[in-house]
């Protein structure tokens, strides 16, 4: 299993790399800018055109009406469900605070687990925080991968699942095939305890509930925007940048030297 | 000896005027936010509503300059005229939106947090949306262009780290980019929002 691990990590990196090094040919570049700001490719820009309009016919006909629906819930509710599933996301955060060498966060990522597991009953309450044990960031195989100096890769979107890039969903892969505890206790191995089901219905209702928390910012995009593809790759790899590098500073994420040489005073 | 006493004394006045000029970014954000409540809750209707918004950021808001930095790389291309009619267009368009987005809130409460200065040209001003039963708390990030101290003015939002200027840079850029470089493909397609 190692053995096929190193072998996954070693083809990862000569993928990424060898691409980080295809230069500006038209079908991929990954150019830092002075600022350390990455612009990533987008290799098959027409086929992800198309995708993301399938996605968005998707969003429409089901996961909008499906967000607007849990939003009828009440907020008690909506805030247990969020707290379990973030709870829940602590299988993956722990590990890879560990491979990204934060150990403190890691360890506090446990102690929120253990107690929220337990005194929260099932995450649905965070207690941890009363204990002052406040809510860190997310993190994933994708950041991790980045923050071991991995490029992005090409971008490109996947149906159903959205925006993603070849780093991101690598690190996916990684969550099948033994770095998520909760995928290997429900699909991967036969318990008695979870069945699939229990799998599937959480990453679905974790995405309804996303899509829930920015039903007025969807919105809001989508009428404001005049090129919507472009406009969520954007967002989706400024995000990513700034997950990666664990910036907090804003005053990090937006360094630009577009602003610095602009004057108009 | 007497020169030199006018001197001292116009010198004096002139910094003093300076100081007592220069606006705080914070100022301006808490300005701008208890303005923008106070119409968005009041019982206009939404056209005269948009109007006021629109006076709003027409005054506190660079929108040149957001122009110009949203062109990216092709602002250097582009002749005058070209320049004059993106100005132009990028103006209506940018209003367009500002309000449009902004007419849905109801009664936004923003609280500025702190403020850092990162150059003579620029300081952020960190603010937070406060949550409603709809939506958690988001935070928003105000660059503001200091050049002229006396007349702070917004060039950027970066809403939970995620710039609002940078992504219309490279929406814009996309729709260039997309029809071999032609500056027109964008003009079309603003006009097109704008009748929208």
């Amino acid at each position: 299993m190692s053995r096929q691990l190193s072998i996954l990590i070693l083809i990862i990196f000569t993928f990424i790399n060898s691409h980080a090094n295809a230069g500006d040919d038209g079908k991929l570049k990954l150019n830092e800018n002075k600022n350390g700001y990455i612009e990533v490719g987008d290799c098959f820009e027409r086929v992800n055109r198309g995708i993301f309009a399938f996605n968005q016919a998707l969003d429409k006909v089901i996961f909008k009406p499906l967000a607007k629906g849990y939003r009828m819930f009440p907020q008690p509710m909506r805030s247990g469900t969020s707290n379990a599933l973030s709870n829940l996301g602590n299988v993956v955060t722990i590990p890879n605070n560990v491979l990204q060498g934060q150990f403190k966060d890691a360890g506090i990522n446990s102690a929120r687990f253990v107690i929220n597991s337990t005194l929260g009953i099932a995450g649905i309450f965070d207690v941890a925080s009363y204990y002052g044990l406040k809510k860190r960031d997310k993190e994933d195989y994708g950041q991790t991968l980045g923050v071991w100096g991995a490029g992005a890769g090409c971008y490109f979107v996947l149906p159903v699942l959205g925006p993603t890039t070849v780093r991101d969903s690598i690190g996916s892969v990684v969550n099948i095939i033994g770095g998520d505890a909760w995928y290997n206790v429900t699909v991967a191995n036969d318990t008695q305890y979870f069945s699939e089901a229990d799998y599937y219905s959480s990453r679905l209702l974790s995405g309804v509930d996303f899509r829930a928390k920015n039903l007025e910012s969807f919105d809001s995009l989508e009428n404001s925007s005049v090129d919507l593809y472009a406009s969520v790759r954007s967002l989706y790899l400024q995000d990513r940048y700034r997950k990666i590098r664990n910036i907090d500073k804003t005053t990090d994420t937006l360094s630009d030297d577009d602003w610095e040489e602009l004057d108009t005073q | 000896m007497k020169l030199l006493k006018y001197l001292v004394i116009f010198l004096f006045f002139t910094n003093f005027s300076n100081v007592a000029l220069a606006k705080d970014p914070s100022a301006l954000i808490n300005e701008i936010v208890d303005e923008a409540a106070s119409i968005l809750s009041s019982e206009d209707p939404v056209e005269s509503k948009i109007i006021k918004l629109n006076a709003i950021a027409e005054r506190s808001v660079d929108i040149n300059g957001i122009g110009m930095y949203t062109l990216g790389k092709y602002r250097k291309s582009i002749n005058e005229e070209q320049k004059a009619k993106y100005q132009k267009l990028f103006r209506s368009y940018f209003l367009k939106s500002f309000s449009s987005r902004l007419v849905d809130y109801t009664n936004p409460r923003i609280n500025v947090v702190s403020q850092k200065k990162i150059n003579e040209k620029y300081t952020i001003v960190n603010s937070v949306l406060e949550a409603t039963s709809k939506r958690p708390q988001v935070k928003i990030d105000w660059r503001i262009y200091t050049k002229n101290p006396e007349r702070p003015l917004i060039r950027d939002l970066i809403v939970e780290g995620l710039s609002l200027a940078r992504t219309q840079k490279e929406e814009f850029n996309s729709i260039i980019q997309n029809n071999d470089g032609d500056i027109n493909a964008l003009f079309k397609t603003l006009e097109e929002f704008l009748i929208k």
